[in-house]
């Protein structure tokens, strides 16, 4: 195997009542060692979801129906979703660790951040004496560049601020060294000032130690910020996936190319904004053909009619439209 | 005084607004959390006046405190040349016409049980004496301007997306045609996408019914986009106000330069280069002395320690509060 | 102001089903509906479903054992245990709506005020309320009873002060909740006067837990009333109530097992109609809870 992470034709399902509502289909996605990879979209497209599948954390009734996510550890290949429980827990935090969006409410608040820290290394190294996860989670506080890490250890998470305790997240998942960090929105509860300083804090990291990161995420800024890769998830689909800088300059698909009109036309000469017309479908409710057709400036009838298949249009760079392919989803 | 100037709409003087910490059985009162703190500026007609800064600098209560949303602590507002902290109780409802107020979260704000007509015809019965036809007709000519079709009348928030609730309380606040309106964040709660919806919107609205605007906002690219003159709080306090162009491209305060070079470019190739502002905001209920951005600004000196420094101008239109510029 | 020109439907609800089909298309709310259902209809038409007189007594046939002419058997006394359960209901009935009447009534107006306006008057009324809640509340029946000497009126008036605190709080809860909404703050920047604003926007949002409240609490008095009669401080004799029945039953409990499995059977049939029932209105009344 030659990337970390493969997830093959992932397929998520949850019920509404006694129905069955597809969540997420198809998603074929390679994370390769040592890489950051963006996942961009609007809510409900399927992003967060992904990646708590990855780690067995859906919550019920979402279920993977579907699709392989293979994993290659320190040691051994595996694939994630059909490990038991046991097998999970030991893959999560050590392998591969998650931070989330709100960091207030993702720490205990009973507990201290020090009782936190040496949780999360027990786990995995029950054989470490309390001095030596002392000066491990020092050391890690000291890493992700919390000032007076020592009283910062005592402190009860409603004593620190935001952005500090999403320096502790981090700290947290990165204290077992895991070789995958799944970054669902670290920085959206979290003001720019404060944002900057935890992107760079993130790509520094990356750089010290071989972790790839995966960066969920609605804000190209971000994604133009810190990732390598990105795929655009649209309507619980992946529509279009390259290399940073062509997503950004070789945009494909029609979506990718509203979402970043809407957001460049801010501070353009135009006081208009580009808009993309239209709300975003709801989890399930999507038409057979082209989910973005009904919001497309360039639907054509047969977008309407098939569902357009994900095609390379260059090397490396796939997209899901008629527009460059003819090849329609069988 | 404030009739000198016939173009000018609001003139916000010194408001604080303190919110007392009560603790123990007898909640007595232990100290203050310094929310705004001596804020000056002023809005003129048919101009947007945007509020920017970071979560917990003061600018949702200042725009709540200009309204008497929250009861200000200290300091006057005028509003067309009339003292709103002098006006009674039922005074100040009765302006409420003519001055309004667009809420952050629309899930939040509109009445899980009252349907889009009770929604849109409530503020007219609270201010004017009109016939159901009459009713009728202001009704349909808002929803017309939203976008909107009289067949989702009776229909409740619940069954409506984001940006319609969005479009729905924009139409709340604007049906008693007013001449001021306060928006507090009013697409952040939406999707990316849809924002720009909702953001045109309100730019087409503000044009169509000459609108002063006073808009709340923590992104910094839709404040350069939509504002004519912008003022950057920090800590409860303006560091920075004038015209929104200038301001962006001439920054003169520290923490306008470091907030403004925060903002993730859109262009993988050409990153921008970052001042990265060490530590965090400092507690508002125990606010550093002298200057509120002291303890993180990378040109503090031994004055900026001590004194606080007022609002300057330092070119046309153009103030800061900064004892190095 | 204008008084309302269009009539409102559903106005606890918003929404376009009534409450009591959505209730019946729960399978739990139609479970709690015909459990309800059942023990009105005992209670309404008791005297067309009885067989017999509750209170006569036929010496021939003490404690015989259910049979056709006797559906659930007789008592000590020879008297019908089937008529003297459907008169029960009755009794459990009446106790429980007057009792959850008088703790409801009060429990919202004392609520209201104390949510409403805050300050010290919230703190005087919430200490009274903590007093009261303190007690176990069959104890403070009890009590009440005692000092108030036993009678059906006595005990529904024990039962609806024992059961203020919890309307109280509820609502008091609910009120405070309700004013830090935005729509609440939205609703003072339209300009709306204080006392429309209590009546259109914080009133029908209190309403729908306080008739949550409202249904369990009637399982509870009902509840309490059987325990209280159990214990010979509730109806008395010659009165039918499913607690003094049970209570009279205990001697032979062995014999004629019938006299304490027939009432036990309805009071709990009965409290779990009226909870389902309650948690099924909870989950129709939120409207955050609906797609």
């Amino acid at each position: 195997m030659k990337n970390l992470l493969e997830i093959r034709n992932l397929k998520i399902t949850t019920l509404r009542g006694r129905e069955t509502v597809h969540l997420l289909n198809q998603v074929d996605l390679d994370i390769r060692k040592k890489c950051s990879f963006g996942i961009v979209g609007e809510s409900g497209c399927g992003k967060s979801i992904t990646a708590n599948a990855v780690l067995g954390l859906l919550p019920y009734p979402l279920r993977v129906s579907e699709g392989s996510i293979r994993y290659e550890s320190k040691n051994d290949e595996m694939d994630l979703l059909s490990l038991d429980a046991k097998a999970l827990r030991a893959v999560r935090g050590r392998e591969i660790s998650m931070i989330f969006q709100e960091p207030m409410t993702s720490l205990d608040p009973i507990f201290t951040v020090e009782m936190q820290m040496f949780e999360a290394l027990s786990f995995h190294h029950p054989e470490m004496s309390r001095s030596a996860m002392r000066e491990r989670a020092l050391e890690m506080l000291h890493r992700v560049n919390i000032p007076r890490p020592e009283q910062t250890l005592a402190s009860y998470p409603h004593q620190l601020s935001g952005g500090q305790l999403q320096r502790i997240m981090i700290a947290i998942a990165l204290i077992n060294d895991p070789r995958l960090l799944l970054a669902d929105e670290p920085t959206t509860a979290l003001d720019v000032t404060i944002q900057a300083q935890i992107l760079r804090l993130m790509n520094d990291l990356k750089e010290q130690n071989d972790t790839s990161i995966v960066m969920i995420t609605h804000d190209l800024g971000v994604i133009a910020e810190t990732c390598e890769e990105v795929a655009v998830f649209y309507a619980g689909q992946i529509v279009e996936q390259a290399d940073v800088a062509a997503i950004f300059h070789e945009t494909a698909h029609p979506y990718t190319h509203g979402l970043l009109q809407a957001v460049t036309s801010l501070g353009g000469a135009e006081r208009k904004l580009y808009t993309i017309p239209g709300i975003v479908p709801p989890g399930g409710q999507w038409s057979r053909g082209c989910r973005f057709a009904d919001r497309c400036s360039r639907c054509m009838e047969k977008c309407k009619e098939m569902m357009p298949a994900l095609t390379e249009v260059s090397p490396g760079h796939r997209c899901r439209c008629f527009l460059h392919s003819e090849e329609a989803e069988s | 005084m404030s009739g000198q100037n016939r173009d000018l709409l609001l003139d916000v003087r010194h408001l604080q607004v303190y919110f007392p910490i009560r603790r123990g059985l007898m909640k007595k009162v232990v100290g203050h959390v310094h929310a705004v703190e001596d804020v000056s500026f002023t809005v003129r007609r048919k101009e947007v006046f945007a509020l920017v800064g970071e979560s917990g600098c003061g600018k949702s209560t200042t725009g709540s405190a200009i309204l008497r949303l929250i009861e200000p602590t200290g300091g006057q507002v005028f509003f067309n040349g009339e003292n709103l902290s002098a006006l009674s109780e039922e005074q100040l409802r009765l302006k409420r016409r003519d001055m309004q107020f667009i809420f952050q979260n629309p899930y939040a704000s509109l009445n899980p049980r009252m349907n889009v007509w009770q929604l849109l015809s409530e503020p007219l019965r609270v201010h004017f004496d009109l016939s159901q036809e009459e009713l009728r007709a202001r009704v349909g000519e808002m929803l017309t301007l939203i976008g909107m079709t009289p067949d989702q009348l009776e229909r409740y928030p619940h069954q409506f997306s984001g940006g319609q609730k969005q479009r729905i309380s924009i139409a709340r606040a604007l049906i008693t045609h007013p001449s001021f309106v306060v928006a507090d964040e009013p697409v952040s709660a939406l999707d990316v996408s849809i924002q720009a919806q909702i953001l045109n919107l309100m730019m087409e609205l503000q044009q169509e019914m000459e609108l002063s605007l006073v808009f709340i906002s923590h992104d910094l690219n839709v404040v350069r986009h939509l504002s004519n003159r912008v003022g950057v709080m920090y800590l409860g306090s303006l560091m920075e106000t004038g015209n929104t162009e200038d301001v962006y491209r001439h920054p003169v305060h520290p923490y306008t330069q470091a907030l403004l070079s925060a903002v993730p470019s859109h262009d993988p190739l050409h990153k921008s280069k970052h001042i990265i502002l060490e530590g965090d905001v400092p507690n508002p209920a125990d606010p550093p002395s002298g200057c509120p951005f002291h303890t993180r600004c990378a040109r503090c000196t031994a004055r900026c320690r001590e004194e606080r420094p007022e609002l300057r101008e330092i070119a046309p239109d153009h103030f800061a509060a900064c004892h190095q510029v | 102001m204008k008084q309302k020109n269009r009539p409102v439907r559903n106005r606890a609800l918003p929404g376009n089903e009534s409450i009591l089909r959505q209730l019946w298309n729960d399978p739990m709310g139609r479970a709690g509906m015909i459990g309800v259902a059942l023990i009105i209809l005992l209670a309404v038409f008791a005297p067309w479903i009885a067989p017999y007189d509750v209170a006569k007594m036929n010496a021939k046939a003490k404690l015989t054992a259910p049979n056709a002419s006797f559906w659930f058997g007789t008592d000590n006394f020879g008297r019908d245990v089937f008529s003297r359960i459907v008169y029960g209901a009755r009794v459990s009935l009446i106790v429980g709506i007057v009792a959850v009447g008088i703790a409801a009534g009060f429990g919202y107006l004392l609520g209201m005020i104390a949510g409403f306006f805050e300050g010290r008057v919230e703190t005087v009324i919430m200490m009274v309320m903590d007093v009261i809640f303190a007690f176990p509340s069959i104890l403070l029946a009890l009590f009440i009873v005692a000092a108030l000497g036993t009678s059906i009126v006595n005990t529904m008036i024990a039962i609806g002060i024992v059961n203020i605190p919890v309307f109280c709080r509820t609502v008091r809860a609910s009120v405070k909740t309700v004013k830090s909404t935005d729509y609440i703050a939205n609703a003072r920047s339209i300009g709306l006067k204080k006392m429309s604003i209590l009546f259109r926007h914080v009133t029908p949002n209190v309403m729908a837990p306080f008739t949550v409240q409202a249904t369990l609490a009637l399982s509870g008095a009902i509840l309490t009333e059987a325990s209280m009669s159990f214990l010979g401080l509730g109806i008395q004799p010659p009165d039918p109530s499913w607690g003094s029945m049970l209570s009279d039953a205990r001697k032979f409990m062995e014999r004629a097992p019938w006299l304490v499995i027939f009432p036990a059977l309805f009071i709990i049939i009965t409290i779990l109609s009226f909870n389902i029932l309650g948690d099924a209105l909870r989950d129709v009344l939120d409207p955050k809870l609906k797609l």
